[in-house]
């Protein structure tokens, strides 16, 4: 594989389930060592896209390529060249540390010769030395997903699956985890993550943004925070929140609205009211406002945008 | 109290048993499967013991009495044999577990005294099947000296007054066979009824643990005697109807006589549900896994049930200390209400005793499942 | 602590399990109509919390008042006045939406008319109108959330009490969701829930941050921002992690955190230290592509609060 090619290439990939298409014609060509998070709302095609990639689905049409084996003729191949961890059903909660490693290097085929290394290796990894023998299920959470990471490259494979990790994971054991994930980036590993929390998005590289089998954007954090939102978004505060709300929603020219803490995030589009216009067109409502400012979208603001949106243009079969 | 949350509930359980059809059909099913295979489990070894016959007679009087024995239809003929050795070697290869043996001076010896010496012979092997089978053979010698008795005293001009008398002499002998039949199957409908209960509710509450849906609903002002109440009633309809089978299934089936009266078999069956379910509710509460639940259920039931209830092993036959601690195993007076009330035409007067004993352990197991149901999670 | 106003009062709970302290020693006062937030990782003490609140388990230590009735003493006469709705899914899945709502209704002994009508209008609000006949196992997760939200709401509580209710919803559903939650504080019920992600936790009017059973810090988000240590600066550029590696020793720096396209900073001063990091990015070849003051979220404060690299 030279690094020209990418590690993980899907072209028209779609799948039916019969009358369902779960996922439609999906293109997507991530690079070696690159980072990517999948996103979407629940049932949008984010785990048959994945499971397609991983081989365990046969698509309906379309082709993907994953670390150089084409998913439907080199399914073994596809197999063995992978990893995948989700944080709540990898590890054996009644068997030590030690015990689950050996466990996954039998499974992985780790060969004997390499297995005292990369024992090592991901026991220092998951920051567990001299708890070999401890029962995994006494690990807090954060030691718990360090080790299902470990579990899930002892066979090194060059492109990962994630799902969900660090989710319920406190805030400094996340960003450990995370560390660790883009150390093996560098290292050249394809990391790809499926999550609906845009915590996790934001970790990621680039990020694709699925809804309804389709992909709907693909951008870093930040690209899709300036490109994707299509208005600006400001904040105000006003009371009472209910009917501002209320009256917000109906206004002209806005997308969206909706209340954060004491304050009404407002995503403005071009051609109906501005920023400077809402004050006033509160009070005429009944509503006290202060004065609207800009602020910066979060990855959720361009979610919600992006798949609201799309749904009211095209109402759900 | 509230009759509504009561009402509330049990309409909840009714439709969650409604939209499990599979289970359903297997609380309904079950019972009558089991009457069947039980209740044929029980009839069949007591047909077709296979027997030999060495006659050494040979005579119409000697082929008489085989026939006796083959009519009865509890016996089959497997062999004509020769010789005491051919028996011997039939008992050792097991093709017959007993022989009929008729002397060579069977017919004079009748003639002369009136009684015909008959040997037969039986391998003690199976204690109870040959136990069972002496007593068919006992039954049928009764009639064959009936039989003959008739025509001895006839060829001696002597007026057979006693026809009724002699023919009702076989009759007694007779029901020791099918009494066993009689008997056990009403106690296998309560030992069905007993097993089938417990499982029927061992599961309701453990179920709502699991699947979580137990934490919201401790968490509404409901009380623990509503929740049982409401989950137990679904349970007693179900149990009613399969009470129902298995009992027509006695008399119409089985042809078990029926001489009592149908609304004491309704009330004293309707209070043996109760207690059934209310130990298998019990089970659940304390035992907050299905999996769990299931399995002591069928531990505690299906071991003294069998056992100690009554229905094959006879209670009065049982070392002291065992007989004491049959008390405790409630199915042992269902056993006794139902063989009274089928066999002997009983009626609540009489049957108080093991009524009391029933309600005593509705009352005790209730109270106890009531209490055991903690509004918490610790 | 205002007692005489306070809808819920928690004083000095403490609950173990076992070996496990799951809640050590916690106390705090919800005002009617808040919205307070128990933030938290997995195993912080927030379900145990919710679960002594809603009288199905009893603390230790302390006591717990809600709407002025005693839980520990009279836990069903509380019962009457709140809503719980725990973490797992807690409706019967092989029931219909309508199945599970009239149940609950009865149960609380509402009248049918009430039932009806209140029904209609949540079910209206939850965008669940025209799901009544489906069984609630064959749902979304986000609407099985608005259906416990439904549910939990017909009885028309005084204080509710949510455990994790967004876990695995998606964010167009869990901004429904808080729609509704926002509706109902408006008509003054206390709400009372938990959360593991920190960007939720934005949403309430005040916080508890929980750590290993014990409160860390009790304010509204706004000001547990304020009150963290420096300024968050964004640096992005073709090369985050060359950024960050530049980054790690300049002076200033209290932390570093890898993000998928640039580096957060934090530095003791935002407008001193700008021109620094960027002198020194350009001079080690990694020139950002810009720095921009970014506001800390609540993530940040928790992070600062149990100091830096705290192993978990």
């Amino acid at each position: 594989m030279t690094d020209a090619a990418p590690a993980v290439l899907a072209e028209g990939l779609t799948k039916k389930f019969g009358t369902f298409t779960a996922v439609d014609h999906l293109d997507l060509a991530i690079a070696v060592g690159e980072v990517v998070g999948f996103i979407g709302p629940n049932g949008a095609g984010k785990s048959t896209t994945i499971r397609m990639l991983c081989a365990l689905l046969r698509p309906s049409a379309g082709r993907a390529v994953v670390a150089g084996f084409d998913v439907v003729h080199a399914a073994e191949q596809v197999r063995a060249h992978i990893g995948y961890m989700s944080q709540k059903f990898s590890l054996y909660g009644d068997l030590t540390v030690a015990e689950n490693l050996r466990f996954f290097a039998g499974i992985y085929h780790v060969p004997h010769a390499l297995y005292d290394e990369r024992r090592r290796f991901a026991i220092s990894m998951a920051g567990l030395e001299g708890r070999e023998n401890a029962l995994v299920r006494t690990l807090a959470g954060g030691w718990k997903q360090r080790l299902a990471l470990g579990c899930a490259i002892l066979h090194r494979p060059p492109v990962l699956f994630l799902d969900e990790p660090t989710s319920g994971v406190e805030p400094q054991a996340r960003r450990q985890f995370w560390e660790l994930i883009h150390r093996l980036a560098a290292e050249r590993v394809t990391i790809l993550v499926s999550t609906h929390y845009m915590e996790e998005a934001e970790y990621c590289n680039r990020i694709a943004l699925i809804d309804r089998g389709r992909l709907v954007a693909l951008g870093s954090p930040s690209e899709l925070r300036r490109h994707e939102l299509g208005g600006t978004l400001v904040a105000l505060a006003c009371a009472p929140l209910g009917a501002a709300l209320a009256a917000l929603r109906d206004a002209p020219g806005v997308a969206e609205a909706a209340i954060f803490g004491d304050r009404v995030h407002v995503l403005l589009s071009t051609g109906g009211l501005a920023a400077a216009d809402l004050p006033g067109f509160l009070a005429a409502r009944g509503v006290h406002a202060d004065v609207a400012q800009p602020i910066a979208a979060s990855l959720e603001d361009v979610f919600v945008r992006l798949v609201a949106g799309r749904a009211r243009a095209e109402p759900a079969p | 109290m509230s009759l509504r949350r009561i009402l509330a509930l049990a309409f909840k359980e009714m439709l969650q048993v409604w939209r499990d059809p599979r289970s359903l059909a297997i609380a309904l099913l079950m019972p009558l499967m089991q009457m069947v295979m039980l209740g044929y489990g029980v009839s069949l070894d007591i047909r077709h013991v296979p027997l030999c016959v060495f006659d050494q007679e040979n005579s119409q009087a000697s082929r008489a009495v085989v026939e006796r024995f083959v009519a009865s239809g509890w016996f089959a003929i497997t062999a004509a044999l020769d010789s005491n050795r051919a028996v011997s070697r039939a008992m050792d290869r097991a093709s017959c577990i007993g022989a009929v043996v008729i002397p060579a001076d069977f017919s004079r010896q009748l003639a002369s005294t009136g009684t015909g010496p008959l040997q037969i012979v039986f391998d003690a092997t199976d204690t109870n099947t040959t136990n069972i089978a002496m007593g068919y053979a006992q039954g049928v010698v009764a009639l064959v000296t009936a039989d003959l008795d008739a025509r001895w005293t006839a060829a001696r001009g002597i007026r057979p007054s006693g026809v009724g008398v002699v023919d009702l002499e076989p009759e007694v002998w007779f029901n020791e066979g099918l009494e066993s039949r009689y008997f056990i199957i009403p106690g296998v409908v309560a030992v069905i009824l007993a097993l089938v209960g417990a499982q029927l509710t061992s599961l309701t509450v453990a179920r709502e643990w699991e699947r979580g849906t137990m934490e919201q609903l401790v968490s509404t002002p409901v009380t623990p005697f509503e929740v049982m109440a409401g989950k137990l009633l679904p349970y007693f309809l179900i149990g009613v109807i399969d009470a129902a089978f298995c009992l027509l299934a006695a008399i119409y089936w089985f042809g078990v006589p029926f001489r009592g009266s149908a609304g004491t078999l309704l009330l004293t069956t309707a209070l043996f549900i109760v207690v059934v379910l209310a130990i298998g509710y019990l089970i659940s509460v304390r035992v907050r896994s299905q999996l769990g639940a299931s399995q002591v259920a069928l531990l505690v039931t299906m071991l003294p049930t069998t056992l100690l209830s009554g229905y094959t092993f006879p209670i009065d036959q049982m070392p002291a200390p065992i007989r004491f601690l049959s008390l405790l195993v409630y199915p042992r007076y269902f056993v006794t209400i139902l063989r009274a009330v089928f066999l002997k035409g009983s009626g609540l007067v009489e049957l108080i005793g093991p009524v009391l004993g029933l309600v005593l352990y509705a009352v005790v197991v209730l109270w106890l499942a009531a209490r055991a149901f903690r509004k918490r999670l610790d | 602590m205002p007692q005489a106003t306070a809808a819920v009062v928690a004083d000095g709970l403490s609950r173990r399990f076992g070996p496990v302290e799951a809640v050590r020693e916690v106390s705090f006062a919800v005002a009617p109509g808040e919205i307070f937030g128990l933030v938290g990782p997995d195993g912080a003490g927030k379900t145990t919390i919710l679960r002594m609140l809603a009288g199905v388990l009893s603390p230790d230590v302390g006591e717990i008042a809600l709407d002025g009735i005693d839980v520990r003493a009279e836990p069903e006469r509380a019962k009457l006045h709140l809503s719980y709705m725990p973490q797992r899914f807690g409706l019967y899945e092989d029931m219909t939406v309508a199945e599970n709502i009239f149940f609950y209704a009865t149960l609380f002994a509402v009248p049918g008319k009430e039932r009806r009508a209140r029904s209609a209008q949540l079910l209206a609000a939850a965008g669940l109108g025209e799901f009544g006949r489906r069984l609630a196992g064959q749902l979304s997760g986000g609407m099985k959330q608005k259906l416990g939200l439904v549910c939990a709401l017909i009885h028309t509580p005084r204080v509710l009490l949510l455990d994790e209710p967004t876990t695995g919803v998606d964010p167009v559903s869990r901004r429904d969701f808080w729609a509704i939650l926002y509706g109902l504080r408006e008509s003054g019920v206390t709400i009372l829930l938990s959360t593991a992600y920190m960007d939720e936790a934005e949403r309430c009017s005040r916080l508890a941050l929980l750590h290993e059973g014990r409160i860390r810090a009790l304010d509204t988000p706004a000001r547990l921002k304020q009150a963290m240590l420096g300024a968050l600066l964004a640096v992005s550029g073709p090369d985050p992690r060359g950024l960050r590696d530049a980054l790690v020793d300049a002076p200033g720096v209290l932390g570093l955190l890898l993000m998928g396209d640039r580096v957060h900073v934090r530095v003791d001063d935002a407008a001193r230290r700008t021109p620094e990091l960027r002198a020194r990015l350009a001079s080690t070849g990694h020139a950002p592509e810009d720095i921009v003051p970014i506001e800390p979220g609540i993530e940040d404060v928790f992070v600062a609060l149990l100091g830096p690299g705290a192993p978990a």
